[in-house]
């Protein structure tokens, strides 16, 4: 486990989009240990697009992203993910022909197979209705189980870095509460998670940190508390 | 109508011919399964690995059976490294490209081997594989016993290896979720190269247990193309279960119409079978309803 306060990910001036169309513009973010950090930002802002070129999906235009001290901005995913950076994205993208318990298998495909049946155990824990459904096909989960099942796999991989591209979406307001909980208990078992939201308000209560993308820059950061008051922040995405 | 004892040989020798077409054509529904690719070069890959089986008997003696492990893995590297080379880089997942690539490929390899091999049909004799073994009532040659019971293992060692491995799974991960398999970090271009790979190995198996009954040409692939494709058809494009029913399936309709129509019109029995379940059952026997 890396010091408190270490530099988890360190994000500089990362240009990237699709084809010709330039959806980020230079941005800077950083992620320390112990640290949940919500992204926040208006639909179409290019927060999954951030995420994505972490995680390697896409290949950014130009700028650096060092994780754990190492470069990976371009980097594949199987060597992204062999670092500890675990993305779970928007859409969940789990595998709907094979079986919950499969899933989960595959979340350990590339880091975190020696420790497989524990893991195992540990999100059956987590999360009950994952261990009842353990033989049914993924695609007949509904939506917030499939959900579960995606952050499920997630921590399969034993992730130093966790990203949650939109969790609650889709969730019923009691599994949105407990949702966050999760976030809550992994980060105070020392995980680090960077969390796009929609739900603002319980994401700056849960986060220590967070910035706010506008127009493919970050436009807002700071301590969570403190931008919880920002008036700029309330009237522009609290309508307040 | 002939004696029972007559249909039952009818029979038996249909499910021992059938084993092979189930091989042939796991191998194609495989590759369409998980990559969507219409295999067209199919054929001319089965042709090249009966060739590599006769030649490793007819130049060095080696008998067919101890040949398969090396035909079955010669295939696997060559099914990987033309879809790494060839298939998987020009298709660019357009499937009009992938037509013209698959196609082209066996329009290539057929000719090549026109041109390496001459237009000869080759046999080898395999002497114990001639032996007739008793069953009951019956008298079928070893050749078609082994076919049968080697066709079977490997297609329960595959299924078994699909369900168990993690090759197995991240194989099935990926025909249906690219981007989900991406980022649990499946290398997906190696996994379909595997897939590929694995496609063209079930037909370096098929080659070693069907040349000690059978003869091979540049040409000898395009008759078990022809019955692989109706079998994949028969049994729902990408369906393993479908592979194995409509492989046995054909073998049986084809024996039996032998046997009742006569060798010459015995094929006929594949065609109107074919042509039922397209019109009751679109999508196979065992073909997803989509
Ligand atoms: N695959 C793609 N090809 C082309 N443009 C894309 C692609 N994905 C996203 N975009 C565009 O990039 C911009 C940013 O999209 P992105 O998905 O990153 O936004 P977001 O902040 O995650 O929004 P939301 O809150 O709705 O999820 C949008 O204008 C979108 O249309
Ligand atoms: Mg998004």
């Amino acid at each position: 486990m890396a010091e408190p306060g270490a530099p988890i990910l360190e994000v500089r001036g990362l240009r990237a989009g699709y084809g010709a169309v330039e959806v980020l513009r230079g941005v800077d973010l950083e992620l320390r240990a112990g640290e949940v950090v919500a992204l926040l930002g208006s639909n179409g802002a290019g927060k999954s697009t951030l995420n994505n070129n972490l995680s390697g999906i896409y290949r950014p235009f130009a700028g650096s992203i060092r994780f754990l001290g190492e470069e990976i901005a371009g980097a594949p995913p199987t060597r992204i993910v062999e670092a500890g950076l675990v993305h779970v994205p928007e859409g969940r993208r789990v595998f709907p022909d094979l079986t919950v318990r499969e899933n989960l298998e595959l979340g350990s495909y590339r880091r975190g197979r020696a420790a497989r049946a524990r893991n195992l155990e540990r999100v059956a824990s987590i999360f009950p209705r994952l261990g009842e459904r353990a033989r049914q096909a993924a695609g007949t989960l509904s939506g917030g189980e499939q959900q579960m099942l995606a952050i499920g796999r997630g921590l399969m991989g034993e992730p130093r870095l966790l990203i949650l591209d939109e969790p609650s979406l889709g969730l019923s307001p009691l599994l949105v509460e407990e949702m966050f909980a999760l976030v809550g208990r992994l980060n105070a078992d020392g995980l680090c998670v960077l969390l796009v939201e929609q739900n603002v308000v319980q994401s700056l209560a849960i986060a220590h940190r967070a910035y706010v993308l506008e127009h493919g820059a970050i436009a807002l950061s700071g301590p969570a508390a403190e931008l919880a008051r920002d008036p700029a922040l309330r009237r522009s995405y609290l309508g307040l | 109508m002939p004696s029972f004892d007559i249909l039952l040989a009818g029979i038996v020798n249909g499910l021992a011919a059938g084993a092979v077409y189930v091989l042939v054509a796991v191998g194609l529904t495989l590759i369409y399964g998980v990559l969507h690719i219409v295999n067209f070069a199919h054929g001319s890959l089965l042709m090249l690995a009966m060739y590599a089986t006769y030649f490793l008997f007819a130049k060095a003696g080696v008998d067919p059976y101890a040949a398969l492990p090396v035909v079955a893995g010669g295939a696997f590297a060559l099914g990987y490294v033309l879809y790494r080379g060839v298939v998987g880089r020009f298709a660019h997942g357009k499937d009009e490209n992938i037509l013209l690539i698959t196609l082209g490929l066996s329009i290539v390899i057929d000719n090549l081997a026109l041109f390496l091999f001459t237009g000869d049909t080759q046999t080898i004799d395999v002497a114990h594989a001639q032996r007739m073994v008793e069953f009951g009532p019956l008298f079928l040659p070893r050749a078609k016993v082994i076919a049968f019971a080697a066709a079977l293992a490997i297609c329960a060692a595959l299924g078994l290896w699909m369900a168990r491995s993690d090759t197995g799974k991240a194989i099935r991960a990926v025909a249906k979720e690219r981007q989900g398999a991406r980022l649990v970090g499946i290398d997906v271009d190696h996994v379909f190269a595997v897939s590929y790979g694995i496609g063209i190995a079930c037909l370096g198996a098929a080659a070693c247990l069907l040349m000690p009954s059978f003869y091979v040409s540049p040409s000898s692939g395009h008759a078990f193309v022809l019955i692989a494709f109706t079998t994949v058809v028969l049994g729902g494009m990408g369906s393993f279960p479908g592979a194995l029913a409509g492989g046995f399936a054909i073998g049986v309709i084809e024996s039996l119409g032998g046997l009742l129509l006569g060798e010459q019109l015995g094929q006929i029995g594949i065609s109107l079978a074919f042509i039922l379940v397209l019109l009751l059952r679109p999508t196979g026997l065992f073909g997803a309803r989509r």
